[in-house]
């Protein structure tokens, strides 16, 4: 009888809750049948959440599935499994027609400010299309289409010029303004600073966080560039071969990594500062990404960790949490960076050193061989940096 | 980087595969030994500054302009730098500033509308008043360019094998298994395992990392002494790209070649390059040692570019440049950074500056007021506090 | 707060902030002039020498065969009509003289029968005209019906993919492996009798295959591109997607594959005539004046070069045209951040 007892359609814990999302592609061999041959496992099981007004810093290796989560949420990509829920509304089961709906509060930026815009289309269209698709365009619409511009630093006249008139940066703004339009909760930003200079980028993340700032929107920003992350996210994801390895508050993971990929990440990212960039010690990881066609039994990062040990190829580690949502998917996490730096190295030398130095070397590539020959990437027609 | 710099062995010409490394395991040894700052500092320091006294690569007032519809495109207008054995020169600067068609112009890869003025020398000789077929034999042989994406620049029919020894084969009279076994050495030596297998795999069965060293496989088949690579790692992620780069920088030694490398990322600029060229609206802007543009940046636009990197430190907002770079169509008047500069004073709308010599002679800048940077303790902050006054 | 409040809150805030690339500062970086696609396309076609000369040639030549003998029962300014017999004169040589005199020549005239007269001494002239005119009815309609076909069948098949796609193009591939010779003269043994537009479309019917593989292409690689994605992400519908994004940029080769299509057209109409699957007497086309008159090629060679004539200034117009066309659409040349 109380209002308690009934549930409410917006009970939900998180504005956007991906869980146990997996995506799969099917390999197709040649002949007429074109049968499938192999799967590509490119998300296996990732569970993130977002909440408003906040910012999911994504990372990991290229190809690791970076693109195909945001898309999937997006639901651009079916996903094979797993759900999605914004605002507690499920919508991998959702109809074509009900999913245009949600859309409204999902939007994406793309990496690549040149070829996300349609080039036969004035700027105006290309705005005012989010508007016309939901049947929000009235007789005002031009002045909206003009109020979106300024509001991303761009000026309404801009409006009836093409594309390719404008710069990188102004058209990653316009990309943003097209994002906009129908006032998203939730924005998937896919790489999208990543063209640019360092001075239009700086000039990108501070709209992206003046546009957070008034109008509450969570981002969901996928980037290579460690500082810009460190810079815009609240918290961040570290993805390795589909999966999500380690996830926290942006000072737990730069501060406390757990995980030896996340240490090996950031070791690895570059400084402007020629003195220091010149005489620190970073982590080489040898060989290449195992192949997401047959990813490596437990841990995935296993072939390429300096830390692994048996039960590192017999059993999942699940994830753990260390402390204030810091969940660390690792049997062994590490405590003490420096160390950690000292022996991934002395690791990585070891193939090197071990009596005569010529057989060293062949030593170290045959490591790597069984590895890579486990993995057996040659097979199947799959691009690792696909994006 | 962990790998020391590596010299190819006298007796091997182009240094093999097992050399450079076998000399090293031990010294590898020591190095990777719990760190010692000072040690290591020692050894970096050895590998950043072992540049040969030999020019290789020369170019001066190189112009390049692309008319079109609206009127002549000035894409670069006057690029001058040379370039020393086992040096690597880095170019940064703005998007849509001639980085790309700069070193196209040297690859003799623009379209033919084009129009190119300068003199562009290798070792001595100018490449533009040679013959098309000599200008070809030395592009490709002893000039090589790695691109940023290795899919386009490769053909997915062929296997990585067949592209590689074609190289070989366009340039030299060989057996094709000779020239086979010379895609296997040098696919090894670029840290691709299993070489012999992989000469049968097409590019899209490598992943965008393996790809990005069968790339440079290809540049350093024919033994070049000049390597351009243009934006090599920006869709890779650092973990990647610090192997790439490493992998970059040990053929480069092995071989006494030379790398111009452009990139956005100032990081890794800072890391690898001996010398730093920041280009602006066409023009090279400030050229010097790569600490002496970092630390003491002698043009206000450098110092802006360097002020707008995120810093691990600070959360505030981000300090972007005000304003947006000039159409090269149409050019302001005397220097094309005068709408942007918070330095700017009236000569700077007149009179477009040089590139000079500023305080120390390998430290060139193209602005009138460097000496107001050099007067500030630290120019970044000085170019920051300055653009914050002007608004 | 209402959409507008919000954007007016957050667009005070950036500028407040004096935004990178902000307001006021960024129309000086963009200080061309705005021009859309469609006249960028214009201009460019404008400045191409060839397809300008091919253009007004064409033109002239439309407009010569259409008045010179009327057309649907318009009357034209020619003297003769080509179905009326007439006395043979002087074996039926042309009478058109453009030798000027100090040249040794007849000096410049026209005279009674400039192309000379046929066996049954019809003007011929006026028969090419009347050929020419069937000529380009065939080849345009032709070029409509084709392209309509394949463009449809193209986009369809790239669009959708899966059993769409397969079923579409298994179905192409058939079309294309028969010779189209063979199945044009199949169709056109059946429906030459019933008049020119009838063969036209069935003409069409038939050269459709290679536009929509072209097509197909077209789709299938655009369709993957970020901003038919940043649609589907908008929640555009499929007709959306097809008509709003993909195929305005397909336009290019759409136009010139058309044009190709065309001089196809032609080509083919003059090859079905040689065999005599074509236009029927008494009505006629260049193709079955040419095949008609070929053994008269040692005797008589006007009555076979008038029409060749015809039949390689239409078809390398056009082909010029098309390349004027592809050159104007080529994006590559837009590639300036002025
Ligand atoms: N449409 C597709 N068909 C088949 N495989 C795909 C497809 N899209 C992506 N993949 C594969 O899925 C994996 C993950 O790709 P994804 O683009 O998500 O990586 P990413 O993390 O975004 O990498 P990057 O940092 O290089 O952009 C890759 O191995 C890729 O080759
Ligand atoms: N073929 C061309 N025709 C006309 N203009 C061109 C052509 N190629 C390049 N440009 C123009 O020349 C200028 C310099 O281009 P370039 O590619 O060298 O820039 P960049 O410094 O490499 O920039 P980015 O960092 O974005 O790669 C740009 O404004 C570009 O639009
Ligand atoms: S689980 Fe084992 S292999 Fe995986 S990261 Fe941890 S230590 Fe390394
Ligand atoms: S010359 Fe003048 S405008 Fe140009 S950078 Fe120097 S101070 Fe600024
Ligand atoms: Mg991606
Ligand atoms: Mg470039």
């Amino acid at each position: 009888m109380s209002a308690q007892a009934v549930p409410t359609p917006s009970s939900y814990e998180h504005l956007l809750d991906v869980h146990d999302l997996v995506m799969e592609f099917p390999v197709k061999g040649g002949g007429i049948f074109r049968k499938v041959i192999g799967k590509v496992q490119a998300v296996s099981g990732v569970t993130m959440y977002l909440d408003a007004g906040e910012t999911l810093g994504v990372v990991g290796e290229s190809g690791c599935g970076k693109s195909t989560t945001g898309r999937a949420i997006l639901q651009l990509h079916k996903p094979t499994s797993g759900s999605v829920t914004l605002r507690g509304k499920e919508l991998t089961t959702m109809s074509n027609e009900d999913l245009r709906g949600v859309r409204r509060n999902l939007q994406i930026v793309f990496q690549d400010p040149y070829a996300s815009l349609n080039p036969k289309m004035p700027v105006n269209d290309i705005i005012g299309e989010a508007l016309k698709i939901h049947g929000l365009w009235e007789k005002d619409g031009l002045d909206r289409v003009g109020d979106l511009l300024k509001l991303v630093g761009l000026s309404p006249e801009h409006g009836n010029r093409y594309p390719h008139e404008f710069s990188g940066g102004q058209r990653q703004r316009i990309g943003i303004a097209r994002a906009l339009a129908l006032e998203p909760e939730v924005l998937i930003l896919d790489e999208p600073v990543s063209a640019l200079d360092v001075s239009v980028q700086a000039g990108v993340v501070n709209l992206l966080e003046d546009l957070q700032d008034t109008l509450g929107l969570a981002y969901f920003f996928i980037a290579h560039d460690l500082s810009v992350i460190r810079h815009i996210s609240d918290r961040i994801a570290v993805m390795y071969l589909g999966k999500v390895v380690e996830t926290g508050t942006r000072d737990a993971v730069y501060n406390e990594p757990k995980h030896p990929y996340t240490v090996a990440l950031l070791s690895a990212a570059p400084e402007a500062d020629p003195n220091s960039e010149r005489s620190r010690q970073r982590i080489m990881l040898t060989g290449d990404v195992p192949s997401p066609l047959n990813p490596p039994s437990g841990c995935r990062f296993r072939t390429r960790c300096w830390k692994a040990q048996d039960i590192c190829a017999a059993e999942e580690p699940p994830p753990i949490d260390h402390g204030g949502g810091h969940l660390v998917a690792c049997h062994f996490p590490v405590t003490d960076i420096s160390k950690e730096t000292a022996s991934a190295a002395l690791h990585a030398a070891r193939g090197f050193s071990s009596g005569d130095p010529r057989e060293g070397r062949q030593e170290a590539l045959r490591r790597v061989e069984s590895v890579e020959s486990a993995l057996d990437i040659a097979k199947g027609p799959v691009g690792g940096g696909g994006g | 980087m962990t790998v020391p710099p590596t010299t190819p062995p006298d007796d091997v010409p182009g240094g093999s595969v097992y050399g450079p490394a076998a000399e090293e395991a031990t010294e590898l040894f020591q190095i990777y030994e719990p760190p010692d700052g000072a040690e290591l500092a020692a050894a970096r320091g050895k590998s950043i500054s072992s540049v040969g006294s030999v020019e290789v690569l020369k170019v001066e007032d190189l112009t390049v302009g692309f008319p079109t519809e609206d009127g002549l495109v000035r894409a670069v207008r006057g690029v001058s730098y040379s370039l020393h054995e086992r040096e690597v020169l880095g170019i940064v600067g703005e998007s849509g500033s001639g980085k790309s068609v700069s070193s196209m112009a040297v690859m003799g890869l623009l379209p033919k509308g084009a129009r190119i003025t300068g003199d562009i020398s290798f070792r001595g000789t100018n490449i533009l008043s040679m013959s098309k077929q000599e200008q070809r034999s030395l592009r490709g042989r002893k000039i090589a360019m790695i691109f940023q994406d290795p899919m386009t620049a490769m053909n997915p029919v062929y296997t990585v094998g067949f592209q590689l020894a074609e190289a070989v084969l366009s340039h030299e009279v060989m057996s094709k298994k000779a020239a086979m076994a010379r895609a296997e050495e040098m696919l090894n030596l670029v840290g691709i395992p299993q070489p012999k297998e992989r000469l049968n795999s097409y590019p899209h069965e490598f992943s965008g990392g393996m790809r990005q060293r069968a790339m440079i496989a290809m540049a350093v088949i024919n033994n070049p002494d000049v390597i351009i690579a243009d934006e090599p790692t920006t869709a890779l992620d650092v973990t990647v790209q610090a192997q790439i780069l490493e992998k970059l920088i040990e053929v480069k030694d092995a071989f006494n070649a030379a790398i111009v490398l452009i990139t956005h990322d100032l990081g890794v600029v800072a890391g690898m390059a001996h010398r730093t060229l920041v280009m602006y609206a066409g023009r090279p802007v400030e050229l010097g040692k790569t600490e002496d543009v970092f630390y003491s940046p002698r043009m206000p636009y450098t110092a802006g570019l360097l002020g707008s990197i995120p810093s691990a430190g600070e959360t505030g907002r981000l300090r972007p440049i005000t304003g947006a770079p000039p159409s090269l169509i149409n050019l302001p008047d005397g220097c094309p950074f005068s709408p942007r500069c918070p330095l700017a004073t009236d000569i700077c709308r007149t009179v477009e500056p040089e590139l000079a010599p500023t305080d120390a002679p390998d430290h060139l800048g193209a602005c009138h007021h460097w000496d107001r940077l050099a007067a500030a303790p630290d120019p970044t902050a000085f170019f920051r506090t300055e653009s914050e006054a002007r608004r | 707060m209402s959409t507008e409040e919000k954007a007016a809150a957050a667009a005070s805030a950036a500028n407040g902030n004096g935004n990178g690339n902000g307001n006021g500062t960024a129309a000086q970086g963009l200080s061309i002039v705005a021009r859309t696609q469609g006249q960028l396309v214009r201009r460019r076609f404008f400045r191409h020498r060839g397809a300008m000369i091919s253009l007004t040639i064409l033109v002239l030549v439309i407009l010569l065969a259409y008045t010179s003998i009327g057309f649907a029962g318009i009357p034209g300014w020619w003297i003769w009509n080509y179905y009326t017999p007439g006395k043979v004169v002087n074996r039926g040589a042309p009478t058109l003289s453009l030798w000027p005199t100090f040249l040794g020549g007849d000096g410049f005239a026209i005279g009674e029968h400039p192309f000379g007269q046929d066996d049954l001494g019809r003007d011929y002239f006026a028969l090419t005209m009347r050929g020419a005119q069937i000529s380009i009815l065939i080849a345009f309609v032709v070029g409509i019906v084709g392209t309509l076909i394949g463009v449809i069948i193209g986009a369809l098949a790239g669009y959708y993919r899966g059993w769409v796609e397969s079923g579409l193009m298994r179905f192409t591939d058939v079309m294309i492996t028969i010779p189209i010779l063979v199945i044009a003269a199949v169709l056109g043994q059946k429906f030459g009798g019933a008049g020119p537009l009838v063969l036209a479309i069935v003409i069409g019917l038939v050269l459709w295959t290679g536009l929509a593989r072209l097509i197909r292409g077209e789709f299938l690689s655009l369709r993957e591109k970020e901003f038919v994605e940043a649609a589907r992400a908008l929640g555009a519908k499929p007709t959306r997607i097809i008509f709003r994004h993909i195929l305005p940029n397909t336009v290019g080769v759409i136009t010139v594959a058309a044009t190709l299509l065309i001089a196809n057209a032609i080509l083919l109409e003059t090859a079905l005539s040689f065999l005599g699957f074509g236009v029927r007497a008494p009505d006629t086309s260049l193709g079955l004046l040419v095949s008609t008159y070929q053994n008269a090629f040692a005797t008589r060679p006007w009555l076979f070069w008038w029409p060749g004539l015809f039949i390689i200034t239409i078809a390398l117009t056009v082909n010029f045209i098309g390349d004027g066309l592809r050159d104007a659409f080529d994006p590559r040349q837009n590639r300036v951040r002025a």
